[in-house]
């Protein structure tokens, strides 16, 4: 069975019933077979099934309905217009560039797939519209680029990645019926196969089992799912999930004696697994197709994907409010003192008023559209958020000079980079009894390079104040709408408290604490072990912060460089 | 000039509003709500899944419960991600409440048995007020709201057709005596979400706007829902919130195969499902209503309110709201089980609920604030 095969196969089943498996995410960058893809999707979809696409800067009033102007104008009553939410009822919403999606779309779109019912508030209207729609959401994400949203995604039964297939193994859909095996017999309960697959394949939603148990039923034509289905289910759903390679040792203890006994009114009679002694069982088989899929080398991204620090969602806080530039981010009301004046959205506000207004106002004079200030709307703006690298430096004598001496080096070339990509950097130090900003946030190369020939040595190991400091200058990194990357040199060997009073024990415990605060803020976190040998301790506070370890015994500056980027 | 019989005039509040008088005499009352536009669906959808078939959540299930006993509690806030049965529950919960009587034709759905709360129309109509029974209401707050929705604004289409200013009554007054649920709080602007708590808590809404002047009457429980990963809430709005509950998915393998079954099969025929399950639900409904009748008689004993007092201290929790709702929602939790009196052990059962969303932050210490809770239940609730 080929990728392009099964991709193939998806194609029919989100199109077969798109608002119930939700859709499908699509990794793939723009191109011929992408395009391919999407025209099987269309094929595959009935004429009374709509596919229309998304753009992302869709504002509210188009996506979710709200007052059609012109016709409100000419009949002189509101009249609501249907957003691109209910267009699609029935059908299947595709939206490119899905990895840049904004986290307020990205909640639209996941409340009108659990509702199939998109609410309208707006306007002065009040109206709900069936909206029971599918979404292909198309990743171009490539690298270290933020996955596409994980709540909206996890509700797509299937994820297929077109990346690597070429031109070549394109063969045009043969005209297949969606039923893998429609006369098998019935598997005695699939929901609790599916179930035991999903955990022995590392699935935490719940959301795995069930869509695969749709996706079966589907295969099935709505009976209950067969042995040939439920695999099949397991292959395309389950399989793109699957955070563990599974061993078949786990699925034997899963399958033991777990049967749930509930006192579900409605079960059927709690069947016994396959009988023993007739090979293996029907999990281990499906966990058996499962694995057969499954890339290469998967333990080792999913352990990858597990120490990522979280990515940092673009949040209200990120959004510097009321800025002038950027991408527009929608009208609210306001003075145009405080953004952009929307005249659109301020005549819209305006014109259900006008008759009113008219019968108030003393001047005859009927055509002059009346606008109060209430009406006006500004646009704001959001601007792309720039990095900012916090280079929090060990400066104690346990971190030896030398290495004091290299990390200088790194920022040294951090910021010649910095300066092309348009980047800030700050520096930190932590020494003796606090921690001390070196460098606040900044471009300017000169001033950089100057306060870092002064960065002085020797003292005590302050650690957890020098994390704190560092978080602290996050938020307001972050404040001020940037992103922050908090790069900690150490060697990990706190002897200094808070309170400034010497006492290892204490101050490991300290820093361990700020450490976990630090990955409480969401800051992306890199730790460079300045130690001569890797210190377990670093390891340790690397964990806590949830951020990347980088054991560098004999550091060079290149080599940190390297690894900042890749942080990045 | 009246459109409709469902459209009244409504006598503004005569304190308050001396300024209007001259400007409009009458604010009008449209219930657009009462006639729905024929391409639309109804607001509430009809299948629901049944709240006693709700697997596990044990903790979210009764913080609504006791949200349901007594509304006064002050509103649950449910952390967890989205899809962990959040919004199925307080929709099952909904469905199985007994119906509560109305004013027939009031767009608050007024409570003649409270006559302090009645709506301006409702307490100047003379003789005796005309009741209905009607399901309790549960309201959406859908993203992407605006403002004039949610408090209520000037009727567009009576001011376009017939240049009349009339009051449009929003999604407070529609929630009035039910149910307000905001999926995702932490997405909503902060203007909206302020207005709201502010609503919530004096149990009134009052609108200003576009010429508009009145007040009605708008106690509803506020259920949240948020996600901690997209954002923090900041304190004073959790502060708000009488209980909160996190909710998780289930990671033990018979729960989770329990939750897919009965999802599956209430999807393959939910009509089957949901009479296999009509005897729970009414089972918890009779409870419900037992508990409701069993509070006004319960009282708090002083050893449990100084219990109350002492764990607030010991958590350090800020100024009096902390021990207020640990006490009610104690009352609440000893009046479902039908306990005789409250005793230190519904205090202790609650109290994660009822604090762990007051606790300062502390830096120095790293345990979750419910561990914190627990900590503190056992050192000063230990008998």
């Amino acid at each position: 069975m080929t990728a392009w095969a099964d991709a193939l196969r998806v194609a029919r089943l989100a199109a077969a019933d798109p608002h119930g498996l939700g859709g499908v995410v699509v990794h793939a960058g723009a191109g011929p077979v992408r395009d391919a893809w999407l025209a099987a999707l269309r094929d595959a979809l009935t004429a009374a099934r709509p596919l229309r696409r998304m753009p992302g800067s869709i504002t509210d009033a188009r996506l979710l309905g709200g007052l059609d102007l012109p016709a409100t104008l000419a009949a002189g009553r509101p009249v609501a217009e249907a957003g691109l939410l209910a267009e699609t009822d029935g059908g299947l919403l595709v939206v490119p560039m899905a990895e840049r999606l904004s986290p307020g779309l990205a909640a639209r779109l996941a409340a009108t797939l659990d509702d199939g019912i998109v609410r309208v508030e707006r306007d002065g209207l009040g109206e709900s519209r069936p909206a029971r729609l599918g979404v292909i959401l198309l990743d171009e994400g490539q690298g270290d680029d933020a996955p596409v949203s994980p709540a909206l995604a996890d509700r797509l039964a299937f994820h297929i990645d077109l990346s690597d297939i070429a031109l070549g193994d394109l063969t045009p859909p043969e005209a297949a019926s969606l039923g893998e095996d429609e006369s098998g017999k019935p598997v005695a309960d699939a929901a609790a196969v599916l179930c035991q697959a999903a955990q022995a394949l590392g699935i935490a939603s719940l959301r795995g089992p069930l869509l695969a148990m749709r996706v079966a039923r589907l295969l099935t034509g709505g009976r209950d799912p067969t042995e040939a289905a439920s695999i099949l289910a397991a292959r395309l759903v389950l399989a793109p999930r699957a955070t563990q390679t599974p061993t078949l040792d786990e699925t034997d203890a899963a399958s033991d004696d777990s049967s749930p006994e509930t006192p579900a009114p409605d079960e059927r009679a709690p069947e016994t697994e396959a009988a023993p002694g007739e090979g293996p069982s029907l999990e281990q088989r499906l966990v058996e197709a499962v694995r057969a899929v499954l890339p290469p080398g998967l333990l080792a991204q999913g352990l990858e994907a597990g120490s990522r620090p979280r990515q940092p969602r673009p949040g209200k806080a990120g959004i510097a409010a009321a800025s002038r530039t950027g991408r527009p981010t929608g009208a609210r009301a306001g003075a145009p003192r405080h953004g952009r004046l929307d005249l659109i959205e301020t005549l819209r506000a305006a014109a259900p008023w006008q008759r009113l207004r008219r019968g108030e106002g003393a001047t005859p004079d009927s055509r002059r559209i009346r606008i109060r200030p209430e009406d006006l709307r500004i646009t704001r703006f959001a601007q792309r958020s720039e990095t900012t690298t916090i280079f929090a430096v060990d400066a104690s004598g346990s971190a030896a000079l030398e290495r004091l001496a290299e990390a200088k080096g790194a920022v040294e070339l951090l910021l010649a980079e910095a300066y092309t990509r348009r980047d800030r950097v700050a520096v930190l130090a932590f020494r003796g009894t606090g921690a001390e900003l070196i460098l606040p946030p900044t471009r300017a190369l000169a001033r950089a390079r100057r306060s870092l020939g002064a960065l002085p040595g020797g003292g005590g190991t302050p650690l957890a104040a020098g994390l704190d400091a560092a978080a602290d200058l996050a938020r307001t990194v972050r404040r001020g709408g940037g992103a922050p990357l908090v790069v900690v040199l150490t060697d990990g060997r706190a002897n200094v408290t808070r309170t400034g009073t010497a006492g290892r024990a204490q101050a490991g415990a300290e820093a361990l604490a700020a450490a976990a605060s630090l990955r409480g803020e969401g800051v992306r976190t890199l730790l460079i072990d300045t130690a001569a040998r890797p210190q377990e301790s670093a390891r340790r506070l690397a964990e806590a912060m949830g951020g990347r370890y980088l054991p560098l015994p004999y550091a060079d500056a290149g080599a940190m460089r390297d690894a900042v980027r890749t942080a990045r | 000039m009246i459109v409709n019989g469902s459209t009244r005039a409504m006598s503004r509040e005569p304190a308050s509003l001396p300024h209007l008088t001259a400007q409009i005499g009458t604010i009008r009352v449209s219930d657009r709500a009462k006639s729905p536009r024929p391409d639309t669906v109804p607001h509430s959808a009809p299948s629901v899944f049944p709240f006693s078939a709700i697997v596990g959540q044990d903790e979210m299930r009764q913080a609504l419960l006791i949200a349901a006993v007594d509304p006064s509690v002050g509103g649950v806030l449910v952390f967890g991600d989205r899809g962990t049965g959040k919004s199925t529950a307080i929709r099952g919960l909904a469905a199985l409440l007994p119906p509560m009587r109305a004013v027939v034709g009031c767009p608050y759905a007024c409570d003649p048995a409270r006559p302090g709360d009645l709506c301006p129309r409702c307490r100047d109509h003379a003789g005796a007020l005309e009741t209905h029974a009607v399901p309790v209401p549960v309201v959406d707050l859908p993203l992407g709201a605006t403002e004039d929705r949610v408090v209520g604004a000037l009727d567009l289409e009576r001011a376009l057709a017939h240049g009349q200013k009339a009051f449009e009554p929003g999604l407070l007054a529609r929630a009035n005596r039910g149910f307000l649920y905001i999926d995702e709080v932490n997405l909503l602007d902060d203007h909206l979400v302020d207005l709201l708590l502010d609503v919530a808590a004096s149990g009134v809404n009052t609108v200003e706007r576009e010429g508009l002047s009145l007040r009605h009457p708008a106690r509803f429980v506020l259920v949240g829902s948020g996600n901690p990963e997209e954002g923090e809430l900041r304190p004073q709005l959790l502060d708000r919130f009488g209980l909160a509950v996190e909710v998780t998915t289930p990671t033990d393998l018979p729960t989770r195969i329990d939750v897919v079954r009965r999802r599956d099969a209430y999807e393959h025929d939910s009509t089957a499902f949901r009479a296999a399950y009509a005897a729970a639900d009414e089972a918890i409904r009779e409870n419900l209503t037992r508990a409701r009748a069993h509070l006004p008689s319960l009282t708090v004993p002083d050893a449990t309110l100084e219990a109350a007092a002492r764990l607030c201290l010991a958590l350090g929790t800020d100024g009096l709201r902390g021990e207020l709702t640990l006490m009610r929602t104690a009352r609440a939790l000893a009046a479902l089980e039908g306990a005789e009196t409250v005793g230190r052990d519904h205090l202790a059962r609650i109290a994660p609920a009822a604090l762990r969303h007051r606790l300062r932050r502390n830096p120095l210490d790293e345990s979750g604030s419910t561990a914190r809770v627990a900590r503190a239940v056992a050192e000063v609730l230990a008998p």
